[in-house]
């Protein structure tokens, strides 16, 4: 490990670390790149789902036969005609694609048309009779734990939960070491709060879109977005009863995930139609089907109790948290839980998590799933207990911070992390040192995400005319391409541009997890470098044979196959390009390959600093300054790198000040809309200024880390830190729309004279 | 209901096609013509996405009947680029990475376009406060807003 770390601190970069053109570029300035909706086929149907209006009822009977009969309809589905899976979490999922005995959630698919037109599979829908029993219903996470709440569904609590909880109680888990009491009784000051968070969505722009088609010799095509197409490919075969190599799962371009696009929603439905009807079959989700009955995060409640002594140095911590992830058991809760308290080396740390089933969609990840809320409700208190002991939010952080050797409170000892240096580049940057105006008020927090490796696969190829194609299995969400090519390149030693990358289908390449845990260009960049040392090794055995001496005499060097050792000198290099040229002489094609459960990827940390201005008479807040430092292990494509950053950062910000869903006292979205959902708009914006740090992560051959998710961690309690400073009120609820800054400010404001 | 046959122009090129009287100018253009580059992200008119324009004027397609388009000129992202050349908007977005997953893009492009056209030396929040309704998820709008801001000196340039 150390020798691998001193080999990443010194390595010189020729393409890692520039800023290329990225390879898919031009199809998507110029509307040629193809997306989910954007594939037809020859005599395609529409599919359309008819979707429960009631948040939890019995399903007595569904009458299709007036659909059935309906002008233009080719196939009409429901439950009945899939078979429930023997594997719990398949048939969660599929429960969750078509409702079986009850309808769970508002939104949730109890039926399903393919016909010949959009208006004509419309008009069948409303055709189909659905006889409901309204149960009472729950979506509230506190209400949903009460002993007395109505059942989602018996017989899902594990036997860890304990008494004193309702059904929907299906998890609990408990981290952390050392004595919290004896913890709270060294601080000289302690603050317990409670805080909760509504559910937020992914908002990806593209809503999900697939078109299916099956033969009638059981081999089946599925074009899809998605985040992962072996994935799809696992869970639809295991519903469909089919066997995976019958299968073929296309990715198309995807327009955005975050998290969203890691399982399947609409998939297995036009596969059941397309089987049905014979005919390809395409399902786009319309906006408001997305919001109802995709994956939105869970909500959360929670309470943290920290103790602190003068001098800012924290004596212990105590995190309860309770999450519901929608009408399924959901294990979200687990990583909050383990992410809560992981910015800090402490003697006495807990936290404990219980998972609620509710009558809301089945969550889905959405970018570092479940650690925000956590997170934001730890720096919460930490940055309250800086402003009651007077002390600078920066340096307590950095006096408390984790670093290599620290145990975390989730078990394991981090190796080299660069949290402090963030802190310290946060601390020396002109932004924590400007000015603020009266109203205004900044605000700090550190964030932090796992990352994660997992089954991956590459195939690298070099061509006879000495280019060099690059096969892999990840859907290119914010730039994939670009840096797996920039790897390719600097491990072969030819320019960039001599590098392809694509994405293939589930029939041509092995399986590899979906694009989640910020693995992308860690993973399956690993495994594209080792792909192409096994293509070097090849070329020098080839050089070697022409040359008529040992392949171990030869090396490769800038691009070359050179005679090394007693044969140095004795021939010219031979670049790729020449070996590539006679490759059929010296053996046939050239090729590398690299399979790889990865280990080793490196945990990431980020501090974010804002300044926020609140509008006393509206409670609206506004974001004047945002800078974002995060470390990067090695930016592979720095642009990219700050995308990420930016991009999380204001998923964050929408977070904290806007985004969540409403659910009436009827059990029904009430905000199922990008005009009531709102995210931020460019005019709600700074400039989102970036600090990448390169603290080498050992498990990379170029030290890289994931990026992707540790930004959109600190923005929560960072602007709730800020408009505390701004306002002079702790908001202990998210979203921190301007009704409740408003009330906030209300129930601060001394009385009117007149009462 | 019989459908309504409709004539118009689309990037220049004179075209008809049959569309049902409640069909969208986005369902259109890219059920009926193969122009799938405008995308449609909520149907509602609040993403941007979907962004052409009509006789010059930035419009929603989704919020368009294709019956309206009657004797309209009609501009997508696939008429923006001439041939092999990239409009200066285009190049600039790539160059300056102002995209991720690159499916709002198309509608971003278009409505800046129409924003240069009306004002070519655009302060910082007035782009914000044009492109307020191209929602854009993966980037944090920073990169899109100093590749419009470059794409804009540069045609001041030209």
């Amino acid at each position: 490990m150390a020798l691998d770390k001193q080999t990443t601190a010194k390595r010189e970069f020729k393409v890692v670390g520039t800023r290329p053109l990225r390879p898919d570029g031009v199809d998507k300035v110029t509307g040629k790149a193809l997306y989910g909706a954007d594939l037809t086929a020859p005599g395609m149907l529409v599919g359309k789902i008819l979707r429960s209006p009631h948040p939890h009822a019995r399903i007595r009977s569904i009458d299709t036969s007036a659909a059935e009969a309906a002008p233009g309809v080719k196939a009409v589905i429901t439950h009945a005609d899939f078979t429930l899976p023997d594997d719990e979490d398949m048939r969660d999922i599929l429960v969750n694609c078509m409702a079986f005995n009850k309808a769970l959630y508002d939104g949730h698919a109890v039926a399903a048309v393919a016909a010949i037109s959009e208006a004509a599979a419309k008009a069948a829908l409303k055709l189909i009779k659905v006889d409901y029993e309204v149960l009472p219903h729950v979506t509230d996470v506190d209400e949903a734990m009460k002993p007395d709440a109505p059942v989602i569904e018996r017989g899902r609590q594990a036997e860890t939960v304990g008494e004193g909880f309702s059904e929907n109680v299906t998890s609990y888990c408990e981290f952390g070491h050392g004595d919290i009491e004896a913890g709270f009784t060294r601080a000289d000051h302690v603050i317990e709060r409670s805080f909760k968070t509504e559910a937020t969505h992914q908002g990806y722009i593209e809503p999900h879109a697939c078109l299916a088609t099956f033969t009638t010799d059981g081999k089946a095509d599925l074009w899809c977005c998605t985040q992962g197409q072996y994935m799809v490919r696992r869970v639809c075969s295991a519903i469909m009863d089919m066997e995976a190599s019958q299968l073929r799962v296309t990715p198309s371009e995807i327009g955005g995930g975050f998290g969203g696009k890691t399982t399947v929603f609409i998939e297995p439905v036009a596969l059941m139609l397309a089987k049905k009807s014979g005919r390809p079959v395409k399902i786009v989700m319309s906006r408001s089907d997305v919001l109802r009955a995709s994956g939105p995060t869970c909500s959360s409640s929670m309470d943290v109790r920290i103790g602190m002594t003068k001098d800012g140095r924290i004596t212990a911590g105590h995190a309860k948290l309770r999450y519901q992830g929608g009408a399924f058991p959901c294990g979200t809760v687990e990583m909050g839980a383990m992410a809560a308290f992981a910015a800090y080396d402490l003697e006495a740390v807990r936290t404990q998590g219980w998972n609620a089933m509710t009558n809301r969609p089945k969550q889905a990840a959405y970018r570092a799933p479940g650690a925000p809320m956590a997170i934001y409700a730890v720096e919460s208190v930490v940055d309250e207990l800086c402003q009651h002991l007077g002390l600078d939010p920066l340096d307590v952080r950095l006096k408390n911070a984790a670093k290599a050797g620290t145990k975390a409170s989730y078990g394991v000892t981090f190796t080299d992390i660069g949290l402090s240096a963030c802190l310290a580049a946060a601390k020396a940057h002109p932004h924590y040192a400007a000015p603020l105006g009266p109203g205004q008020g900044r605000g700090v927090s550190c964030g932090f995400w796992f990352n994660f490796g997992g089954d991956t696969c590459v195939t690298l190829n070099v061509n006879m005319d000495g280019t060099v194609s690059v096969t892999e299995g990840n859907p290119d969400i914010g730039g994939s391409r670009a840096s797996i090519g920039m790897m390719a390149a600097e491990e072969l030693g030819v320019p960039f541009d001599k590098v392809r990358t694509q994405v293939v289908d589930t029939a041509s390449l092995g399986y590899n997890e979906v694009t989640d845990g910020s693995r992308v260009t860690f993973a399956v960049g690993l495994a594209t470098i080792k792909a192409a040392q096994a293509a070097k090794a090849e070329m020098c055995r080839r050089a070697a044979m022409i040359w008529g001496i040992d392949a171990e005499a030869v090396t490769w060097e800038d691009g070359c196959a050179k005679p090394s050792g007693p044969n140095a000198g004795d021939f010219p290099p031979m670049t790729l390009a020449e070996i590539a040229a006679v490759s059929s002489q010296t053996g046939g094609p050239i090729a590398g390959h690299h399979e790889v459960n990865a280990d080793g990827a490196g945990v990431s940390f980020g501090v974010h600093l804002v300044d926020v201005e609140v509008d006393p008479e509206t409670g609206a807040t506004k974001v004047l300054r945002y800078t974002v430092f995060q470390d990067a292990g090695k930016a592979v494509h720095p642009d990219y790198v700050e995308g990420q950053m930016q991009g999380g950062a204001v998923q964050g910000i929408g977070w904290a000040l806007n985004e969540e869903y409403i659910y009436g006292e009827d059990g029904r979205l009430q905000n199922a809309g990008f005009l009531d959902y709102r995210v931020p708009v460019a005019s709600d914006l700074p400039m989102i200024d970036t600090v990448i740090l390169e603290i080498p992560n050992p498990g990379h051959p170029y030290g890289v880390r994931g990026v992707g998710e540790t930004s959109i961690v600190p923005p929560l309690a960072a602007i709730a830190n800020a408009v505390s400073r701004a306002a002079g009120v702790r908001l202990t609820e998210l979203p921190m729309s301007p009704p409740r800054i408003l009330a906030a400010l209300d129930a601060a404001r001394p009385k009117a004279a007149a009462e | 209901m019989s459908r309504i046959h409709v004539t118009t122009s689309v990037n220049g090129d004179e075209v008809d096609f049959l569309c049902e009287p409640d069909e969208t100018l986005l369902d259109a253009l890219r059920n009926r013509l193969g122009l799938t580059g405008s995308k449609e992200g909520c149907g509602t008119g609040d993403c941007g996405a979907c962004s052409v324009t009509l006789d010059g004027r930035l419009v929603c397609s989704c919020l368009v009947l294709a019956a309206e388009a009657e004797g309209r000129e009609i501009a997508t992202i696939e008429g923006m680029a001439e041939g092999e050349a990239l409009h200066p908007l285009q190049k600039k977005f790539i160059e300056h990475a102002a995209l991720q997953c690159g499916v709002c893009t198309p509608g971003i492009l278009v409505a800046t376009k129409a924003l240069l056209e009306k004002n070519p030396d655009p302060s910082e929040t007035e782009v914000r406060y044009w492109l307020a309704g191209n929602l854009c998820r993966c980037t944090g709008y920073d990169k899109i807003i100093r590749a419009v801001m470059d794409a804009a000196a540069e045609l001041r340039r030209a």
